[in-house]
């Protein structure tokens, strides 16, 4: 894994990677089908849809969506469906849990937007619980994206793999953090960066806020290690302990509530490991409109909020 | 259809009201009203109309059925059953501890089932999905789909009707089982459904209404060549019918039945089905 994260931006927004690479997996593979719920046009899909005969717009109905590609699962089809992560999750959770899951058919579910990246579409489109959602339908997998190329790289494993698959990604721009053409291991953490005193276990937006907030921690003498735990599920529980067991605090930061996402994941995991875990999330709320610089604040979702649990959880 | 075939068709409905019969006697309590009610329909489908090979159940282009009133599994077993899918035997382990016949179908544990369901509605949308990939791969087969009345309650079915309708699935044929009852009462105090058919005309639908339990209307029915449209057929009919007591019995969604009771009940059905193999001299 070639690491380049500089804190630049890259130039690709993730809705530009949506936009070309899920054409491109319909016209690699014959057997790919896209299903959206009338929001193609977020996600730069709307142009080229109507020259593809599976490329199917299902209109405003995310739960004959989810079934409809259910069904296409059965008869043979690798389904990949998109909409506004709230109603990716909540407003179809029966659908893929029974018509997904229970009925082991296969699809890639991926709902944008997740928690503040909503930003000015409001607390009604602000999943800060999709996660845990998803994580509770048993064998899932659930990734919460870093930047483009990793997006890039999952979107096009995701296609083939077997079961219910969630991606939460923003449509906007990230920091680069991995090498073009970079390759990534489903359910392993990446290590960003090395550290002694605190490890701080990272996904989504949050990952470029962690590498920020390890630098300025750095400066006060402080060494914490940045770990992007982009699968959510299944966790890479094996990195989580061997972390755990060599650094005074463990520290996790996502953009989703505390219960049911990474930080309960983590502590699922280390129950009873003895070691003290912080964490950077939304404390129990619902979401609110506003700019994503702004909700951050708001939320605490920020890199100085992180390096402000780090230093309490090493008191 | 010539008399040979209807009334084979109606030994093989009888058949399948004894094996519904026989899985409740196993386990004593189990949905039966709306299993009745739908075994004429079944016994057309599997005894005429659709091409299946229980050898081979995961056949890319064999015709599919969704019961997506996924409580009408004992009916749907007792069809597999008797068509070789599984042992007959097998319908006495209906909801026994690790039985491969569950209250609600499923794919995964049950040969011959194509879809798991349940949660009513669901099926809606996954045998349109079934009938469109179907259609995009090339396939001749049709998808038949199973709702109940009460089922329709549901918002996702009329989110199913309208996108199967929109997108021209014409190989998918929509059973609504209207046999005016559900889990508290009847489905006309419950939530008045207004005409069914003029609703799926509607939605783009081809629609029809038959008497649900008459062998040879089903048969006409669904042996008719595909329209353009997909085509909505309401079976009005009798929950609980072919077993006068469980006909007569106001709320029999799910029932708690005696052996003795369910004996009652296969003797009769098996005198009527002896008294149809008399008559055609077999």
């Amino acid at each position: 894994m070639n690491i380049v994260y500089n804190g630049e931006m890259d130039s690709r927004a993730f809705k530009d990677i949506l936009g070309a690479t899920i054409p491109r997996l319909a016209a690699e593979d014959p057997d790919v089908v896209y299903l959206d719920a009338d929001l193609m046009s977020c996600i730069g899909t709307a142009k080229w849809a109507p020259t593809c005969d599976r490329a199917i717009n299902c209109g405003v109905a995310e739960a004959n969506m989810i079934g409809v590609a259910c069904g296409m699962s059965a008869v043979g089809f690798k389904p990949i469906v998109h909409t506004f992560g709230p109603f990716a999750s909540r407003r179809c959770y029966d659908q893929i849990f029974l018509s997904g899951g229970y009925a082991k058919n296969s699809v890639t579910v991926i709902g944008t937007d997740p928690g503040v990246c909503a930003a000015f579409n409001g607390g009604t489109h602000m999943p800060f619980e999709d996660v845990a959602l998803y994580r509770a339908i048993p064998n899932a997998t659930v990734v919460d994206i870093t930047d483009a190329n990793m997006l890039l790289d999952v979107l096009t494993q995701f296609k083939d793999m077997q079961g219910v698959k969630y991606l939460r990604v923003s449509r906007k721009n990230a920091a680069k953090v991995y090498a073009d053409g970079s390759k990534f291991e489903i359910g392993k953490g990446i290590v960003l960066r090395e550290g002694t005193d605190a490890a701080i276990f990272a996904c989504g937006i949050m990952v470029h806020e962690a590498m920020q907030a390890a630098s300025s921690l750095e400066k006060e003498g402080i060494s914490a290690a940045v770990i992007d735990m982009f699968t959510i599920k299944p966790l890479d529980e094996a990195l989580v302990k061997a972390y755990a067991g060599k650094v005074k605090a463990v520290v996790t930061a996502e953009n989703h509530n505390r219960i049911g996402g990474l930080y309960s994941a983590v502590c699922e995991t280390l129950a009873g490991a003895g070691v003290r875990v912080g964490h950077v999330a939304v404390e129990d709320e619902y979401g609110e409109v506003g700019p994503q610089d702004y909700l951050q604040k708001r939320f605490r979702l920020t890199a100085e909020h992180i390096a402000e649990e780090v230093r309490s959880a090493l008191k | 259809m010539d008399s040979e075939t209807k009334r084979g068709l109606e030994e093989f409905a009888l058949e399948i009201r004894i094996g519904i019969v026989e899985q409740i006697k196993a386990r004593g309590f189990g949905h039966i009203g709306g299993s009745l009610s739908v075994a004429d329909a079944l016994a057309v489908l599997y005894g005429a109309v659709m091409s299946y090979d229980p050898k081979n159940p995961d056949k890319e282009d064999r015709d599919k059925l969704v019961s997506s009133k996924g409580h009408a599994g004992p009916a749907v077993y007792a069809a597999l059953a008797l068509k070789g899918f599984f042992p007959y035997e097998e319908l006495k382990t209906l909801n026994q501890p690790g039985t491969r016949l569950p209250s609600h179908c499923d794919r995964l544990k049950t040969k011959g089932i194509d879809m798991t369901t349940g949660s009513l509605g669901q099926g809606t949308s996954l045998a349109v999905g079934m009938a469109l990939g179907d259609m995009l791969k090339g396939r001749k087969n049709r998808v038949f789909l199973i709702t109940g009345d009460g089922e329709l309650d549901e918002g996702q079915a009329w989110e199913a009707a309208m996108f199967a309708a929109a997108k021209k699935v014409n190989n998918l044929v929509w059973l609504v089982d209207y046999n005016k009852k559900q889990l508290d009462g009847y489905v006309k105090d419950i939530l008045e459904p207004f005409d069914f058919e003029a609703k799926f005309r509607s939605f783009g639908f081809d629609a029809v209404t038959i008497d649900g339990n008459d062998i040879e209307k089903l048969y006409e029915v669904f042996t008719k060549p595909a329209g353009m449209r997909p085509l909505a057929v309401i079976l009005d009919t009798v929950k609980g019918s072919g077993v006068k007591e469980v006909e007569d019995t106001v709320s029999n969604h799910s029932m708690n039945v005696g052996a003795e009771v369910c004996d009652k009940w296969l003797k009769q059905l098996g005198d009527e089905l002896a008294a149809l193999r008399k008559e055609a001299g077999r």
